[in-house]
């Protein structure tokens, strides 16, 4: 199974880099490091958001909210750092993820306790969260001189010719990629995504683990509503409107599989940078930015088809074993 | 959608409810009694609630979307979604407008309108059914790809200048207060109540919904139904882009965005099950009401739109835990 998976992400790779390539033969500048890492670090949020929304899609769930959350803790420390500008920023970035945190605690705990399919419940917070925004902020918007110096500073501080926010999805990845590989509780994710009634007797509480899976993309979420804030200079209600679904998108084209179950650090990365690279490509070449959003689904469908022919060959395999187990 | 649960031991009751009992206790009731607490608040918190045009007023602000709330419901009760409606009629609109450059009439209009939000639920049918794929994450593309054209065809213009005669569907009125999109939607409405709970149609879908593979095995030809679902849930997004064009008088490829979530939220919360195999179009309809009746009661008391979604999202939530908590307390 990790072989099938490793070869679409180098399958990905490979098409993004076509994708570079073949931009860089008409404008030369494309491919350039400085661009490159440009690229990366426009990208850096989705790459993070991505994350956590992998995490919970492989626990057969789906975080809608995550977009809402991101813009309700956004605008919560943006409103603290307005008021009381002594605050230290590493402080305020706790403050966000602490909030997306308990957001998405509240998700988790009506997936869990009240068993409400995660489709309805994100569904719901979803419009909670954007509407509570608007209530905190009172509908006005926090502008780039309201915020202090720090604060807006803090993404583009220059560490090794790299800004902060880069560091944060390299770091943020490399702190996945030891959760999801390297801990039980990754290999319970796994597990609860696989095969629900299996984790069940193999004693993982799903429950639990679904609810666990819901504060790491609360987390995440909140601590991305700093990271926007700061590198976009500005908190509104509509912070990231709609940005759910290129999240979701960015784990579909990387071959997270929304049944649950598969999905890994690499292929949300990748999955997110081919939406990045596109995204920065087209002005590049002089394609109308109008197009994005086309390409992108289309991007989509034809991901899905590809992950839909991976997935129905390795499902044959385990059908095969469960029935002459049984 | 995916859910897998360990199979619980099933509970066989001695006698069956009683018909009275078992209506008393429905969701349907459950949600009429909500509409009427929202009405009757609703009428003492504004004196221009309660006027026949007022309330003609209030039903624009759901027709459309119910509308297709009544295909959506069929879809997900058969265990598949759609999420792709609001780009649909983005799609259907601008093919409206694109026609009207060429001097399309309002026959033409209509039948375009309609045509292509057929074809765009026949596309998301074949993905799903031809290849086999799963319908959220198709139509998460396919929302993407349909509103997508529709930038690339209008940019940031709009398209304008409909025939008089166009304006018809989204706000002329066929008796007194009664407008031609509200008629439209009781019509709707009954076609669709006679073929979820009268037809063999309607039971197939059940059935597929309840267990997809025992259907297949009872003859149930599973995904020629799925196909004709998403057909008609293009159908019905077509209309709606009929209406809702015809009652802006304009096309922009930002039309009916966010839909597709409030579309969902009126199924939800008519009691459908998000995870197949049950629902009743009765419920349907009451929560769109509902729906309506909290946009529109808000709006008067001068509450903004965005805070209003907070009243429906808390709705959605709470009117789906009420029963669960109930069942749970009741257990202990």
């Amino acid at each position: 199974m990790s072989r099938l998976v490793r070869t679409r992400e180098i399958w990905l790779l490979a098409a993004i880099v076509a994708m570079i390539g073949a931009i860089t033969l008409r404008t030369p500048a494309f491919a350039a490091p400085g661009n490159l890492l440009g690229i990366f670090n426009n990208t850096a949020i989705l790459i993070i958001l991505a994350l956590g929304q992998m995490v919970v899609i492989i626990t057969r769930s789906i975080d809608l909210s995550m977009a809402s959350n991101l813009a309700l803790s956004g605008m919560a420390v943006a409103l603290i750092n307005a008021a009381y500008p002594e605050i230290p920023v590493p402080l305020l970035m706790a403050m966000a993820a602490v909030c997306g945190l308990a957001l998405g605690s509240i998700n988790g705990f009506l997936v869990w306790k009240l068993d409400i399919p995660p489709i309805v419940v994100t569904l719901g917070t979803l419009t909670i969260f954007r509407g509570t925004n608007f209530l905190i902020a009172g509908g006005q918007w926090v502008n780039a001189d309201e915020l202090s110096g720090d604060f807006i500073q803090a993404t583009r501080l220059n560490l090794l010719g790299l800004p902060l926010l880069s560091w944060c999805a390299i770091a943020i990845a490399l702190l996945f990629f030891v959760l999801m590989t390297r801990t039980p509780l990754g290999r319970s994710i796994y597990a609860i995504g696989v095969n629900p009634t299996a984790s069940v007797y193999a004693g993982i509480d799903v429950g639990r683990t679904k609810f666990i899976a819901f504060c790491i993309s609360g987390l995440v979420a909140g601590f991305c509503g700093y990271l926007w804030v700061s590198r976009y200079v500005i908190a509104s209600v509509e912070t990231a409107n709609g940005y759910e679904l290129s999240i979701i998108a960015a784990c579909v084209i990387g071959g997270v599989s929304i049944a649950g179950g598969i999905g890994t650090v690499g292929s949300a990365v990748l999955g997110a940078l081919f939406l990045g690279v596109i995204t920065s490509a087209l002005p590049v070449i002089n394609i109308s930015p109008f197009w994005q959003m086309a390409i992108s689904g289309a991007a989509i469908i034809l991901a899905v088809i590809l992950n839909a022919r991976g997935e129905r060959r390795k499902g044959r395999i385990i059908l095969k074993r469960a029935e002459t187990g049984a | 959608m995916n859910e897998v649960q360990a199979p619980a031991a099933r509970r066989i009751p001695d006698r069956l409810d009683n018909p009275l009992r078992s209506a008393v206790f429905s969701w349907q009731t459950l949600l009429l009694l909500v509409a009427i607490a929202i009405f009757t608040a609703n009428s003492f918190a504004s004196p221009y609630f309660l006027t026949p045009w007022s309330l003609s007023d209030a039903t624009f602000n759901f027709t459309e979307k119910a509308l297709i709330a009544l295909a959506m419901a069929l879809l997900i009760i058969s265990g598949e979604i759609d999420l792709s409606v609001a780009a649909i009629i983005a799609l259907a609109s601008t093919a409206m407008g694109f026609a009207l450059q060429f001097g399309a009439d309002t026959p033409g209009l209509v039948a375009i309108g309609i045509g292509a939000g057929i074809a765009c639920g026949a596309f998301n049918g074949f993905l799903v059914t031809g290849l086999g794929l799963p319908s959220i994450v198709v139509t998460i593309g396919t929302m993407s790809l349909f509103r997508g054209i529709s930038f690339i065809v209008l940019g940031d213009q709009a398209f304008k200048g409909y025939p008089a005669s166009f304006a018809f569907f989204g706000q002329g009125y066929v008796w007194w207060v009664v407008s031609f999109e509200f008629a439209l939607f009781l019509a709707a409405a009954a076609v669709y109540y006679v073929a979820l709970h009268r037809t063999n149609f309607g039971r197939r879908i059940f059935a597929m919904g309840n267990n997809r593979v025992a259907a297949q095995f009872s003859g149930v030809r599973v995904n020629r139904i799925k196909f004709v679902l998403f057909c008609l849930t293009g159908l019905m997004s077509g209309i709606a882009a009929v209406l809702l064009t015809s009652r802006l008088g304009s096309t922009r490829p930002s039309i009916a965005q966010g839909w597709e979530l409030e579309v969902i939220t009126m199924v939800v919360l008519g009691g459908v099950s998000i995870l197949g195999g049950a629902g009743s179009i009765s419920g349907v309809v009451i929560a769109a009401f509902i729906i309506g009746l909290v946009t529109f009661g808000l709006g008067l008391l001068n509450v903004p739109g965005i805070v209003m979604s907070v009243f429906i999202g808390m709705l959605l939530i709470l009117v789906i835990a009420l029963p669960i908590v109930y069942r749970m307390v009741r257990q202990r």
